[in-house]
């Protein structure tokens, strides 16, 4: 679950922080979207590097969701018998939704790809052109209003992932303890808070 | 003080069993919560009905034996407090409070707030051995420990094993107990013999036993009337996976023959 995380941390801040360069204008993030594609080149085939990042993100959310999944079934089995009355003392919203909040992650995943990667259900996909695609996808108000939902989700599930991870690989220490909720909630903010500018953005017509 | 109880009532291990109300006019706040069920459980002797079954023995918030829910909190709201030693002050007049006992696969409900957890005992057995001189007493000072790592270790000792965490814990996980328990130990030098073998065994155990995965809810720490902290949970894991590349370390050294 940690290192899967991990990887997936790693994928999100440089997919959000990528993605900012729809504020340099179409050159920018179209000329980035290419170079994706020809990183590793001339060594390497167009395409080649991409896929073996692509796989290895593949690999960490199948790693991700079947650990997921495992957890929750042990977890689930192992109240034997309901509460009548339940009532939590310590653990926050962001620790009690990662299993819904996950699975609606991951519902919001496959959409995006759908939606901006292959362009199914776009209105006007151009696959050169990211920046438009993302202009013109945006400008549709209930998809940037699941983006942004989504995002948000993104955000405590990131809070309490990264501040988990420290506890399952033990990285313990008075030295750091206090800066590990500190840690936790910066990265979230950062990554919820650039998704969320995207749509945001479109929508007040700052990007067009 | 008025309160009405609901208190989960069951005959045995396989009978049904389900919420039976009750109702105590007078109840003094100086009791304990303990005191109170006393009360209400010679009324309903005098009655000629069966008394509420609850585990206890020493009163006194340091053998682990008492605990069960109250409105749905181990051992009730106040922190770091045993039913045994939760006093009626607490509550208000009027209060209906839920009695229910520890809900958890591993701990088979015995009788009303009874529970069997001897999953506990058996990821105790599982650390094994402690290897210390035998004969005469040796000097109080002889082995060194340094204050810092003492307190450390008196924190996780203080643990009492009373399976408050599992009960409060949404997974049912019993990583806190099982922490306390290696984490004590391996903490001080009279531990380091056998460190690794039993971090290995007693989490294999933890395992074996019905608990629940762990996912950071810190609502054991919450509810512990010992205040053990979720520290010792990432202390274990990480002694855990520090003996998982030892044992490589070592295969590969011997050639993999062991
Ligand atoms: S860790 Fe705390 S709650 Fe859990 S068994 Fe020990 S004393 Fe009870
Ligand atoms: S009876 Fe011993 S701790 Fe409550």
């Amino acid at each position: 679950m940690a290192v899967s995380g991990i990887v997936l941390f790693g994928f999100v801040v440089g997919h959000m922080f990528g993605n900012l360069k729809l504020y340099q204008g179409p050159e920018a993030i179209n000329v980035y979207a290419e170079h994706l594609r020809t990183m590793g080149e001339p060594i390497l085939p167009r395409n080649a590097l991409l896929w073996v990042v692509r796989a290895v993100l593949l690999a960490a959310v199948g790693v991700h969701l079947w650990s997921a999944w495992t957890t929750t079934r042990q977890s689930w089995a192992a109240r034997g018998g309901r509460y009548e009355v339940w009532t939590p003392v310590q653990a926050d919203y962001a620790a009690r939704t990662m299993r819904w909040g996950g699975v609606l992650i991951a519902l919001f995943v496959a959409f995006h790809i759908a939606d901006l990667t292959f362009g199914t259900g776009h209105p006007q996909f151009a696959p050169a052109d990211v920046y438009s695609n993302v202009v013109r996808g945006f400008q549709r108000v209930p998809v940037a209003a699941f983006y942004m939902a989504a995002n948000v989700a993104l955000g405590f599930h990131l809070y309490h992932g990264l501040w988990s991870l420290f506890q399952s690989l033990g990285w313990n220490n008075p030295t750091f303890n206090h800066w590990r909720r500190t840690f936790a909630t910066a990265f979230a903010c950062i990554v919820a808070a650039g998704n969320v500018s995207f749509p945001i953005s479109v929508l007040m017509g700052w990007v067009k | 003080m008025r309160l009405t109880l609901r208190v989960w009532r069951q005959a045995g291990p396989s009978a049904p069993g389900r919420l039976v109300t009750y109702e105590l006019p007078d109840v003094s706040e100086h009791m304990s919560f303990l005191e109170m069920l006393d009360v209400l459980n010679e009324r309903l002797t005098e009655k000629g009905e069966e008394p509420i079954a609850f585990d206890h023995d020493c009163r006194e918030g340091i053998c682990g034996t008492c605990g069960f829910m109250i409105s749905g909190i181990a051992h009730g709201k106040m922190p770091a407090t045993t039913v045994c030693q939760l006093h009626m002050r607490h509550f208000r007049d009027g209060e209906e409070l839920v009695l229910e006992p520890w809900r958890s696969k591993a701990f088979p409900v015995l009788r009303d707030l009874v529970v069997d957890r001897g999953a506990f005992d058996r990821i105790i057995q599982a650390g094994g051995y402690v290897a210390v001189n035998t004969g005469t007493a040796q000097d109080a000072n002889a082995i060194p420990v340094a204050k810092a790592d003492a307190d450390v270790a008196m924190d996780a000792a203080s643990c009492i094993g009373c399976g408050a965490c599992v009960a409060q814990c949404p997974n049912g996980a019993a990583q806190l107990f099982t922490a306390a328990k290696v984490s004590q130990l391996a903490l001080l030098p009279q531990g380091q013999p056998e460190r690794w073998q039993r971090v290995e065994r007693m989490v294999a155990q933890l395992e074996r036993e019905a608990f629940g995965s762990c996912t950071n809810y810190g609502e054991c720490e919450a509810v512990c009337p010992k205040g053990v902290s979720l520290d010792f949970i990432a202390m274990m894991n990480r002694d855990w996976l520090r003996n998982v590349f030892r044992v490589r370390r070592e295969s590969r050294a011997t050639g993999g023959a062991g």
